[in-house]
């Protein structure tokens, strides 16, 4: 199935500054795609192309195939990460103008509208100014007037900010409810708990160049170091060091994990060639194995290992 | 407001009359010196000035009582040649003289001299005056249509009111869009409606919008001036009729309506398809040019107080055409001067709308014009730039330099 959303060698420069240097990626349909990378990375810059707000000097960026057009709008979703509203505009007015701008009609808008304000619970807002609501609730009305058209591709930057707790948390089951119903959605974020949490897909980049791209677990894979957090109970500790120092190759260190009892916490790199296997035989020779899990790197360490290397 | 103004407009200007006639209302008192009666005839009380003669007090005792209850004095003193009162009559008063009154006296010193001169020369007062022309050449066109001196006043009245509506239009309705600029930028909207409407789009609808507002209050303005005056001569007609009996007042306002009918005549007169037709035009060019250099500025800067220094250069060209307008095109309508104000487009909507009712060759009209709307195109092309660019950018106040920058992303 090809992908929704295609970015071919996208270039974008400000004066002097390259703000995207032939950037590619592919948004797979269907897909929670997360666009990672430290500030000024050039994240802004490929979402406003992809909104056609600003245009790339070379590249292309194609949605179903088709090179952006303006027939598109009414099929991408855009929340961005400084939003407003007009203050002094009726909540209702305002949803039905933003919606009718997206290529909605009067009567649909009104529908849709409806609907989402019945199931955010927020009916009783449709007469108000924005300037009379709180934060989080002109939050919640801008992320009614992003989903309002039913587009095919959302993108979100920064979605959870301004959200307490609860509303961030009905934010995301409402993401997943979409994704659910076959919409595609990019969302960029610092938040890696979301990431970890929602995405299947990430990319990250930094310095106008794309770095990592691909489905969550196979980059997790790339990265893994092939450490395993273990607890074992060995009757004699010191002896046991000793015969793993003189015996292995096991490279051990100190693990952080919970359990209920007080066995050793260790965490163990295995080396080259050796295999989880091996290690957890070796192991139960010496004691009760308690805890054996892989420790599979974050994506916040991936995020950091990666923006960090280069230079 | 649009209701409200005119009829402010024409409140302010009756209220500003009838302080004006109580002001005229006011009796000035005045106490005359003048033991010899040499000036008696000439010095007459009139409804606004009354003459006390205290010349039977002793002059220090008159002066003193003119001091206390009255304006001032005039002394005229007891001289044997009536020709020295020419240099001798003094005014007293603790006020600054009140030129009118000052005039008046000098205006009597100088009959009653002229009088005895010319009667010492032995010429009749009676029959010079008489010899005193009075001209009134008759005024005509080529096509042997007459015209009339109150049709200049009236093109004068007409040409400066259209340059300065002009103007206040420009102002407050390019203010107005530069606002709204301003405020989608600071409230953060303007990200959400650009990924739906492109920035041109944009700029164009608040341009095109903000002129239909200004053309219907434009209208309804027009529409309620008739009104008034429409009311104005109804009750003029009436008042006519209530005092018909009294001749005076019948010729007096029978020569008002002459008047006024004179100026009704002179109106139709005018080329008033062109005016209508070319106000309506430059209105809609010349809103449309600085309207694209506010929605520019509003673009590029963060907050109302930050546009203040990009205000002045606009505001410039515009005064310059009413002042161009209000001195030249007024003395000289065809002259060089208000020729060149009336095509360069910064301040031709102004100047060519003063020079209409004197009678603009058409060509001319054509080619100002022209180059109006080929200059709007070019500004709106520019103007569309910086405005793409500047909607997203905040922070840094913007130089002429940076703009220009932008010009290329």
């Amino acid at each position: 199935m090809e992908p929704i959303l295609e970015v071919k060698n996208v270039v974008k420069q400000y004066g002097d500054y390259t703000a995207l240097n032939n950037v590619s990626l592919q948004v797979p349909r269907g897909s929670i795609y997360g666009l990672l990378g430290p500030n000024g990375a050039g994240k802004t810059s490929l979402i406003r192309i992809i909104n056609q707000i600003t245009m790339p000097d070379q590249g292309e960026v194609l949605l179903d195939g088709e090179k952006l057009n303006p027939s598109h709008v009414g099929h991408i979703g855009y929340m961005p990460e400084e939003r407003g509203l007009y203050k002094s505009m009726k909540v209702g007015e305002q949803a039905l103008y933003l919606a009718q701008l997206k290529g909605l009609s009067k009567k649909v808008a009104k529908e849709q509208l409806e609907y989402w304000f019945e199931r955010l619970e927020i009916k009783g807002w449709w007469n108000k100014k924005i300037q009379e609501l709180s934060k989080g609730m002109a939050q919640k009305i801008q992320f009614v007037v992003t989903v309002l058209h039913q587009p095919k591709l959302l993108i979100f930057d920064e979605p959870f900010s301004g959200f307490d707790p609860v509303n961030a948390n009905l934010i995301k089951d409402e993401i997943l409810a979409l994704r659910d119903k076959g919409t595609t959605i990019i969302f960029s974020t610092h938040r890696m708990e979301s990431v970890e949490e929602m995405c299947d897909h990430i990319a990250l980049i930094h310095q106008s160049n794309k770095l990592i791209e691909g489905r969550l677990d196979d980059v997790k894979k790339q990265y893994r170091s092939n450490t395993f957090e273990v607890g074992i109970a060995p009757g004699n500790i010191e002896q046991f060091f000793a015969h793993m120092s003189l015996n292995t190759q096991y490279v051990s260190g100190k693990a952080n994990f919970k359990t209920l009892d007080d066995e050793l916490k260790l965490q163990i790199t295995l080396p080259k060639g050796s295999t989880s296997r091996e290690l957890l035989q070796y192991l139960m020779q010496h004691g009760d194995v308690t805890y054996f899990v892989e420790k599979i790197p974050s994506v916040n360490d991936i995020f950091i290992q990666t923006v960090s290397s280069k230079p | 407001m649009t209701f409200l103004s005119p009829l402010l407009m024409v409140g302010m200007g009756v209220l500003i009359a009838y302080l004006t006639s109580l002001n005229n209302d006011e009796i000035n008192k005045i106490a005359i010196h003048d033991v010899k009666g040499w000036l008696k005839d000439e010095l007459k009380s009139t409804s606004n000035v009354k003459y006390n003669d205290l010349s039977a007090l002793p002059l220090s005792a008159a002066k003193k009582e003119a001091s206390e209850g009255y304006e001032g004095i005039v002394y005229v003193p007891a001289v044997q040649n009536v020709t020295e009162l020419v240099t001798k009559v003094e005014y007293i008063s603790n006020d600054s003289p009140n030129i009118e009154l000052v005039g008046n006296i000098e205006d009597a010193i100088d009959n009653k001299v002229t009088r005895h001169n010319l009667k010492e020369l032995n010429f009749d007062y009676e029959k010079i005056e008489k010899a005193k022309a009075d001209a009134k050449i008759h005024l005509s066109k080529f096509s042997g249509e007459e015209t009339y001196k109150e049709g200049s006043i009236l093109k004068m009245i007409i040409g400066g009111g259209m340059g300065y509506l002009i103007m206040m239009f420009v102002i407050i309705y390019g203010n107005m869009v530069m606002r709204s600029v301003i405020e989608e930028k600071t409230n953060r909207i303007i990200e959400i409606i650009i990924s739906s409407v492109k920035p041109f789009k944009l700029m164009m609808g608040k341009i095109i919008g903000t002129s239909l507002a200004g053309i219907l209050q434009f209208i309804i303005w027009c529409v309620l001036g008739v009104g008034l005056f429409l009311a104005l001569t109804f009750i003029f007609d009436v008042k006519v009729g209530a005092a018909a009996n009294n001749p005076e007042v019948v010729q007096a306002s029978k020569e008002a309506m002459d008047g006024v009918q004179l100026y009704i005549s002179e109106f139709f007169k005018l080329p008033l398809l062109t005016i209508f037709i070319s106000f309506i035009i430059y209105f809609i060019g010349g809103y449309f040019l600085y309207s694209s250099f506010y929605a520019a500025i509003g673009a590029a800067v963060d907050s109302e107080t930050d546009s203040q220094q990009f205000m002045l250069p606009i505001i410039l060209p515009l005064m310059l055409g009413v002042y161009v307008g209000f001195f030249s095109v007024i003395s000289e309508p065809h002259g060089t001067v208000a020729t060149v104000f009336s095509m360069i487009p910064l301040t031709s909507p102004i100047v060519m709308l003063m020079r209409i009712p004197f009678g603009v060759p058409m060509w001319q009209l054509a080619l100002s014009m022209a180059i109006l709307f080929a200059t709007f195109f070019g500004v709106v092309w520019f103007a569309a730039k910086i405005y793409r660019i500047g909607i997203l950018m905040y922070g840094k106040k913007p130089t002429y330099k940076e703009m220009m920058k932008w010009m290329k992303y």
